[in-house]
């Protein structure tokens, strides 16, 4: 699929922030060059603020668990070509269970959760896979349209091997019923929506604890390493 | 493969993305060392208060990756600005091995931007490199301009006006 039946448009009048954001202009494009086909590999790009091993698990970031339904989210980053992507850094955040960001511009009335601060981050393994612990985030209100809600979602944040695959995204849960009055979800192309979607993994659930999300990513074309 | 499409970073990620050396690409005392700021702006020239930038660049003598990290990120403050710590890349070659001018690449990510915007970074004071360059040569004026970081007292300055008037090229990659 070419970028165009992927990506949503910049301009997409039914969010409104874009009318005042998005460039007028059409993108001119660029032949990659060394700049553009190289970018920062595993953690370097991360100075001294380095991955700690329970960085994954957003459950034992504070003295007590979080409320919620405690969920493991994995799943697998390739490229456009099938290769695994291993050894490269995904950032998550979300909202608490009950649709909260801890984030000084969510005012809405639903309640924080001291124990629950909604930050990941991890490397993907030699295969390319990942994997989180967290609770089910919830939905919340917003002010794009009458009655406006967001689908429960977790922003996931990648960079692949080289600057042209640095990609953010969010990932959804399946059967939501708000997906369609979203206008962020649905200014995606919808072929490619499904794409967004995770699914509810039993082999990963694990009994009496938490259950399973799977969540593939498929990140632009690695471009060809030149041999030195 | 079916690529996985992009979603805005949205609002809320200052407690999640940024962290305190994000923008220092280098160290305090690393020879040649300066500031880049600018502000993002929209459409009706207003400052965006809730972008991340990010930067990616050659070290010195030219070289991506290894021990030199070429990665900076800075959210901008509630007037737009953003601001980075880094040093003048060396040349890189482009497309088919051409000869480019020093250059950074950069990502903006906002609320209001469904994927990111990319652009690049050159400098004022090269303008026999900037002449020469395949990218930049190939923009009409007054586009070409937007590219171009001035020089400041401490550095270089590259305002990103993400709509209209003066509207920052951005690229395709
Ligand atoms: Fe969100």
């Amino acid at each position: 699929m070419t970028y165009s039946r992927v990506h949503p448009p910049l301009r997409w009048p039914a969010y409104r922030s874009t009318l005042r954001r998005a460039p007028s202009s059409p993108l001119v494009t660029l032949p990659p060059g060394l700049t553009e086909q190289t970018g920062p590999a595993g953690a370097a790009l991360l100075g001294d603020h380095q991955v700690d091993p329970l960085d994954h698990d957003l459950t034992r970031q504070h003295p007590s668990e979080p409320l919620g339904e405690r969920i493991i989210v994995h799943g697998q980053v390739r490229d456009a070509g099938g290769r695994p992507v291993p050894d490269s850094l995904v950032e998550i955040w979300q909202t608490n269970a009950a649709g909260r960001y801890p984030h000084h511009a969510d005012q809405h009335p639903a309640p924080l959760d001291p124990n629950f601060t909604g930050v990941g981050r991890c490397l993907t393994d030699p295969a390319g896979n990942y994997r989180f612990v967290s609770v089910k985030p919830g939905a919340y209100p917003w002010r794009n349209h009458d009655n406006a809600w967001r689908p429960a979602h977790i922003h996931f944040s990648l960079f692949g091997r080289a600057f042209t695959q640095r990609l953010i995204t969010q990932m959804y849960f399946p059967g939501d019923p708000l997906f369609d009055q979203d206008p962020i979800f649905n200014s995606v192309p919808a072929a490619a929506r499904p794409a967004l979607v995770s699914r509810f993994d039993l082999s990963q659930t694990v009994p009496e604890w938490a259950l399973a999300y799977r969540f593939d990513i498929v990140l632009g074309d690695t471009p060809v390493e030149e041999e030195g | 493969m079916m690529l996985t499409p992009a979603q805005t970073i949205g609002p809320f990620f200052s407690h999640a993305l940024p962290w305190p050396d994000g923008p220092h690409v280098v160290a305090a005392d690393a020879p040649g060392a300066f500031w880049l700021r600018g502000r993002v702006l929209d459409g009706a020239g207003e400052p965006v208060p809730d972008a991340l930038i990010e930067s990616w660049q050659a070290d010195p003598d030219g070289r991506l990756g290894g021990p030199f990290r070429g990665f900076g990120r800075c959210p901008t403050d509630p007037h737009g600005w953003w601001a980075i710590r880094t040093v003048k890349p060396g040349p890189v070659p482009g497309a088919g091995g051409r000869p480019q001018a020093p250059h950074l690449a950069l990502s903006v990510f906002a609320r209001g931007l469904l994927h990111r915007v990319v652009t690049r970074v050159y400098f004022a004071d090269e303008p026999t490199a900037n002449a020469a360059d395949p990218v930049l040569s190939g923009l009409p004026e007054p586009a070409r301009g937007t590219l171009v970081a001035g020089q400041t007292e401490d550095g270089y300055r590259f305002d990103i006006r993400l709509q209209g008037e003066h509207e920052t090229v951005f690229f395709a990659v």
